[in-house]
């Protein structure tokens, strides 16, 4: 299919959990170069339908194509290498490892020393590997602006520097799609201004699609292309984010007014 | 905390800030070590060798466990199984094959390897006390194997074996031998440190912390959990293969489930997730019985031996003091020797601030 096809399609993707059904006949795609918004009330299947993207979940029905080929089935590890990033709703860092080696953990499916070559480190080529791959990762942390917490071990960093960290071994994957499972919650306002521009300049200047679940209006509105809106697993509305604003059944599940007709 | 370096180290390679000893000093402080273990034999008696020996070859076994443990996260209670099968392949390779026993002790730790592997397959889908149950049966499967394979092993009876002779030299003596389980040692945790700043290593430790997302990062859940059985295996063969070859004898029943606790010990005393603390937990638990030996030693004939027969107890005293230690460390310092030692080096640079 190459190039044409969309980056990302679900094709009417349900996922049940026993009775739960968290999601249902959602149908949506991604093209390259987007900023791709999923908003929705809480437990509208959001992160659930991320989750299948990246291979946690497995949908009930309905499928996931990347560029065009079937991706359900495949492995949750090997994703990585196909060129899907994420990061995580609730923050999921490696708390004991150093921000570095965080990093340095996205760059896993690119990098080819085993346990042999590692610890012959001079021997093998493992050096000259690890250094052509930290001058890449030292691009990602002077683009984050982390350079002073490098060494610092991930658990004991604040809240907002964990998020951005985590951004950033997400990028080191070299992904063609990244997924941020809501990368500005519980950020203040200058946290927020600065991660809007990161992901603008990501998606702008590193040539990432982005696929991006947030509930800051604000921002979703501002940098998105097109916006998808899902409420208790179905999809909603689909479109531009004035499109998305105006239709009627999401103002209904944001602010509870009837619909009409 | 922030890794403490001193004003002035400036790094200006990329090379030079991914060093095993991160400044000058470090370095220096290791080469300087090493270059007086090396003098170690000129000064030291055969006894106190003997125990250098004993805490470097159960440190290569430490270590292989603390990558497992430390570092993977996962658990094993059947260790000393492992140490044991290295320990018998290495002399069954010998006096079948007549490979020399340098060959014999690598060979060993492979052959040791693959027999983690197989043990090491439940760890692919198993977590916690299930895995540590699944160890079990590896520690008593492997102890049943010893006493009934008698082509390997030679059965209860046990097996005899050779000194390691290089062109011609026997190191039949501890003063030699030392040297052969000094230079063991280095590689191994050299090795060990290398492979915590690559990518398997690395890949290790995010299994340990956040499976879920190392999995997203493209890691292989199964394989790595399995490799880390391998590797870990790997160096409890190259340790035991080495504890054969000096001990000369190796028999079954020094294989039980007592020395694998003993080896866990081992690793949460010198500190979980740290490559000198398996050496440092080594140390301690060689050094430990000394030291009761010692006390009962100063208080033979007084009134609490006559009253509590210290001298007649002092199996029990050691078993005593192996537990109340592993108590002590787990209350007071969960984080191990290895830890304590990065507090004191701290306290020296910091002084006299204490942050």
């Amino acid at each position: 299919m190459g190039e044409d096809a969309p980056i990302l399609a679900a094709d009417h993707v349900s996922l049940r959990f026993g009775g739960v059904r968290a999601l249902t006949d959602v149908s949506f795609s991604v093209n390259r170069g987007e900023i791709f918004s999923i908003i929705g009330p809480n437990g509208a299947g959001k992160t659930s339908m991320v989750n299948c993207i990246s291979g946690r979940y497995r949908p009930t029905e309905g499928s996931i194509l990347w560029q065009g080929r079937d991706i359900t089935r495949v492995a949750t590890n090997r994703r990585a290498a196909l060129g899907i990033g994420r990061t995580f709703q609730n923050l999921a860092l490696f708390g004991h490892m150093s921000v570095l080696d965080n990093i340095m953990v996205g760059r896993h499916h690119l990098l080819s020393s085993g346990v042999v070559q590692g610890m012959l480190w001079w021997l093998g080529g493992a050096q000259r590997e690890e250094i052509a791959h930290r001058r890449e990762v030292e691009e990602i942390i002077d683009f984050l602006e982390i350079q002073a917490v490098r060494k610092a071990p991930a658990g004991t960093l604040s809240y907002g520097l964990r998020k951005r960290v985590e951004l950033a071994r997400a990028m080191a994957l070299k992904p063609q799609l990244i997924l941020l499972d809501e990368p500005m919650a519980g950020m203040n306002l200058e946290e927020k201004e600065d991660m809007a521009r990161f992901i603008v300049d990501l998606n702008e200047e590193w040539g990432m699609t982005v696929l991006m679940i947030e509930h800051d209006m604000g921002v979703v509105m501002d940098i998105s292309t097109r916006v998808m809106v899902l409420d208790f697993g179905r999809q909603i509305a689909i479109g531009s984010p004035e499109e998305v604003m105006a239709h009627p059944r999401v103002r209904s599940a944001y602010l509870g007014e009837e619909v009409e007709a | 905390m922030v890794a403490l370096t001193p004003a002035g180290d400036y790094r200006t390679s990329y090379a030079a800030d991914m060093t095993i000893f991160p400044t000058r000093n470090s370095r220096i402080a290791m080469l300087l070590g090493i270059v007086l273990a090396c003098a170690a034999p000129l000064v030291l008696g055969r006894y106190e060798l003997g125990l250098l020996i004993n805490i470097g070859t159960l440190g290569i076994a430490a270590l292989g466990l603390n990558i497992l443990v430390g570092f993977t996260g996962q658990i094993s209670i059947g260790h000393a199984a492992f140490f044991g099968f290295g320990a018998f392949m290495s002399a069954w390779l010998h006096e079948e094959f007549h490979i020399p026993v340098i060959l014999c002790i690598p060979l060993a730790g492979l052959g040791t390897a693959v027999v983690g592997l197989i043990f090491g397959l439940p760890a692919a889908r198993l977590k916690g006390l299930y895995l540590a149950i699944a160890t079990l049966a590896a520690q008593f499967i492997l102890e049943d194997f010893f006493a009934r394979a008698r082509w390997f092993t030679g059965g209860v009876a046990g097996r005899m074996t050779e000194n390691v002779s290089i062109a011609g030299i026997v190191f039949d003596r501890e003063e030699s031998y030392f040297y052969i389980v000094l230079g063991f040692v280095v590689l191994m945790f050299v090795g060990a440190a290398n492979l915590m700043r690559t990518r398997d290593g690395r890949a290790l430790v995010a299994v340990r912390d956040h499976y879920l997302s190392a999995e997203v990062m493209g890691i292989n859940l199964a394989y790595y959990r399995t490799l880390s059985f391998a590797i870990s295996s790997f160096y409890a063969g190259i340790g035991g293969a080495l504890y054969a070859h000096y001990l000369l004898f190796v028999s079954v029943e020094a294989f039980n489930i007592l020395f694998s606790i003993q080896f866990l010990a081992m690793v949460i005393i010198g500190g979980l997730g740290s490559v000198m603390g398996s050496l440092l937990g080594a140390a301690f638990m060689v050094l430990l019985p000394e030291v009761v030996q010692a006390l009962v030693d100063q208080l033979a004939g007084g009134a609490i031996d006559r009253t509590l027969k210290l001298g007649a107890n002092i199996s029990f005293l050691r078993e005593m003091m192996v537990g109340a230690s592993i108590i002590l460390f787990l209350v007071f310092e969960p984080n191990g020797l290895a830890h304590r030692w990065r507090l004191i080096k701290a306290y020296w640079k910091l002084y006299p601030y204490s942050h």
